[in-house]
């Protein structure tokens, strides 16, 4: 047995792996989540808000990362949509705007008709600087944003008039994969002005830990990679009667193949180490 | 002047930016920098682009080891920028139906749409979640109690692994309420909140230190690495 984990041909792993995702995805293997503290903070900062706030929503991720961040991005588009609250899309990200079309079309188009761009929700698109843009738009909107994504005059978007800056927003929702994205928000918006922006954000779980120093001043409310999602989904879905909607399920259903997954990750390591302390006490290395 | 106006412009602008901080009255200033940066930045994609092209037909010309890649990279560089820029099978917006170009580079359906769709979505995609099948290979390989040190990393990744799965709460829910600290759905949010976030503000604290000091020289002239090679 120990002669047979020592040579084992990493192309068995590579199988077992592909096995402890695409089994719990065939048979839909959901696991019961309950909310941390963090999560809980995240959609109170949301729902405490008086319907009609103004949210603005950085879209700061790429396909890459859509297994992690997609299910967070889409429950934090139907909380507020569900809350009533104005939506501003943006994004520090080249693709973020794809990011933002998908969320558009699927939430807001598929389940709030009744919203009207430019009224209810903007999409003002990418701009590149990365914090540059943060640094701006802290202070004076219009100075990047002349025009939404679509080319058309900010002014003449009636949900826009009035806005002159970010510190004008009553919350800022990040999503973020990476740089820029939620330290970005911190360092260059929340630090600059903590009492005029309040920020929470989702995060990819190799972000998470470097993003907890923050936690609760600068960041109140953090959900980590798809766990947290999940956990932020469950009170969405329980909140507003999403039962039925599995596409507010989506990050409780990635759950399982996570977990499937996690617990082949520590069997390898123990096998792993079976071998070691087998090779050790035969006089290996 | 190719390296004294280069060192005079960062020198500038770092110190704008700086004062911009401090003192109410520069705070224009500094945004009028940040504007700049970001006219800049939007300036170095088209550098990138062109960094791209002469690296990549260099390789091509001189049919250096896969070269082949290279011409798929062009191949690929050429017909996203001709599809995107020429908003090729866009439709005019209705805003303004009379201007050609007037649509979205992103219309569903349109060509631009395809090649993110069904090239770059599901490539970048999948080069993401081939990080799971290297993982686990190196958790098999690499992943060894050798020293004490090691011991705690292992205990911690169990842990965490545990704890950010519903596995976690089902294999210690047994334990009354009097250890529910031990809990290893607890015990993550302890490792999360306690020793990591120490260990990363002492880390953070030390890099503050060093881009503050790095920053001083870059703004003084003294470190003149980001200029590149070459006297000028």
């Amino acid at each position: 047995m120990i002669e047979r984990l020592k040579t084992l041909d990493r192309r068995w792993i590579f199988l077992l792996v592909f096995l402890s995702v695409s089994l719990p995805i065939l048979f839909e293997a959901q696991f019961p989540e309950t909310p941390t503290a963090l999560a809980r903070s995240t959609f109170d900062a949301i729902e405490s808000l008086p319907s009609g706030s103004k949210i603005l929503l950085s879209y700061d991720y790429d396909p890459a990362s859509e297994g992690e961040l997609g299910p967070m991005a889409t429950a934090f588009a139907y909380h507020c949509a569900a809350k009533g609250h104005k939506l501003y899309f943006m994004a520090l990200w080249p693709v973020g705007s794809q990011m933002i079309d998908d969320t558009i079309a699927n939430v807001i188009r598929a389940d709030f008709p009744q919203m009207e761009y430019g009224r209810d929700y903007v999409n003002l698109g990418f701009k590149s600087g990365n914090e540059g843009v943060i640094k701006v738009v802290v202070t004076d909107f219009r100075q990047l944003y002349t025009t939404d994504a679509f080319g058309t005059d900010i002014d003449d978007i009636p949900m826009c008039q009035g806005v002159t800056s970010v510190q004008d927003m009553d919350l800022v929702i990040n999503v973020s994969a990476g740089y820029p994205g939620t330290k970005e928000w911190v360092q260059y918006a929340v630090t600059a002005y903590p009492d005029q922006i309040k920020l929470v954000g989702g995060c990819t779980g190799v972000q998470a830990p470097l993003l907890y120093p923050y936690i609760p001043d600068q960041l109140p409310g953090l959900l980590g990679a798809i766990k947290g999602a999940a956990e932020y989904e469950k009170l969405v879905v329980d909140h507003y009667h999403l039962e039925d909607n599995p596409k507010y399920h989506e990050g409780l259903r990635r759950m399982g193949p996570q977990l499937v997954a996690h617990l082949l990750m520590i069997l390898l390591i123990i096998a792993g180490n079976v071998v070691y302390f087998a090779e050790k006490r035969g006089g290996g290395q | 002047m190719k390296r004294t106006i280069p060192l005079l412009i960062t020198g500038l602008a770092g110190i704008v930016l700086v004062l911009s901080y401090f003192f109410p009255f520069s705070e224009g200033w500094g945004e009028e920098a940040a504007i700049w940066f970001d006219v800049l930045a939007s300036v170095a994609f088209v550098l990138g682009g062109g960094n791209l092209l002469k690296i990549h037909l260099q390789k091509v010309s001189d049919r250096r080891a896969g070269w082949g890649y290279s011409v798929i990279t062009l191949l690929a560089f050429a017909i996203t920028l001709v599809v995107g820029l020429s908003k090729w099978g866009v439709h005019p917006s209705e805003q303004f139906p009379a201007y050609a170009w007037s649509g979205s580079y992103r219309e569903i359906g349109s060509p631009f749409w395809w090649l993110y769709e069904y090239a770059f979505k599901p490539l970048t995609a999948t080069m993401f979640a081939m990080l799971a099948f290297y993982v686990a290979s190196a958790a098999f390989r690499a992943f060894r109690a050798k020293n004490t040190e090691a011991i705690l990393l292992l205990g911690t990744a169990f842990i965490i692994l545990l704890g950010r799965t519903a596995a976690g709460p089902a294999l210690t829910s047994w334990l009354p309420d009097s250890l529910a600290g031990l809990k290893i759905e607890n015990l993550t949010v302890t490792i999360m909140k306690v020793a990591n976030t120490a260990g990363n503000r002492a880390i953070m604290i030390g890099i503050a230190l060093g881009i503050a000091s790095t920053s001083l020289k870059v703004l003084l002239g003294v470190d003149r690495s980001h200029l590149g090679g070459g006297e000028g």
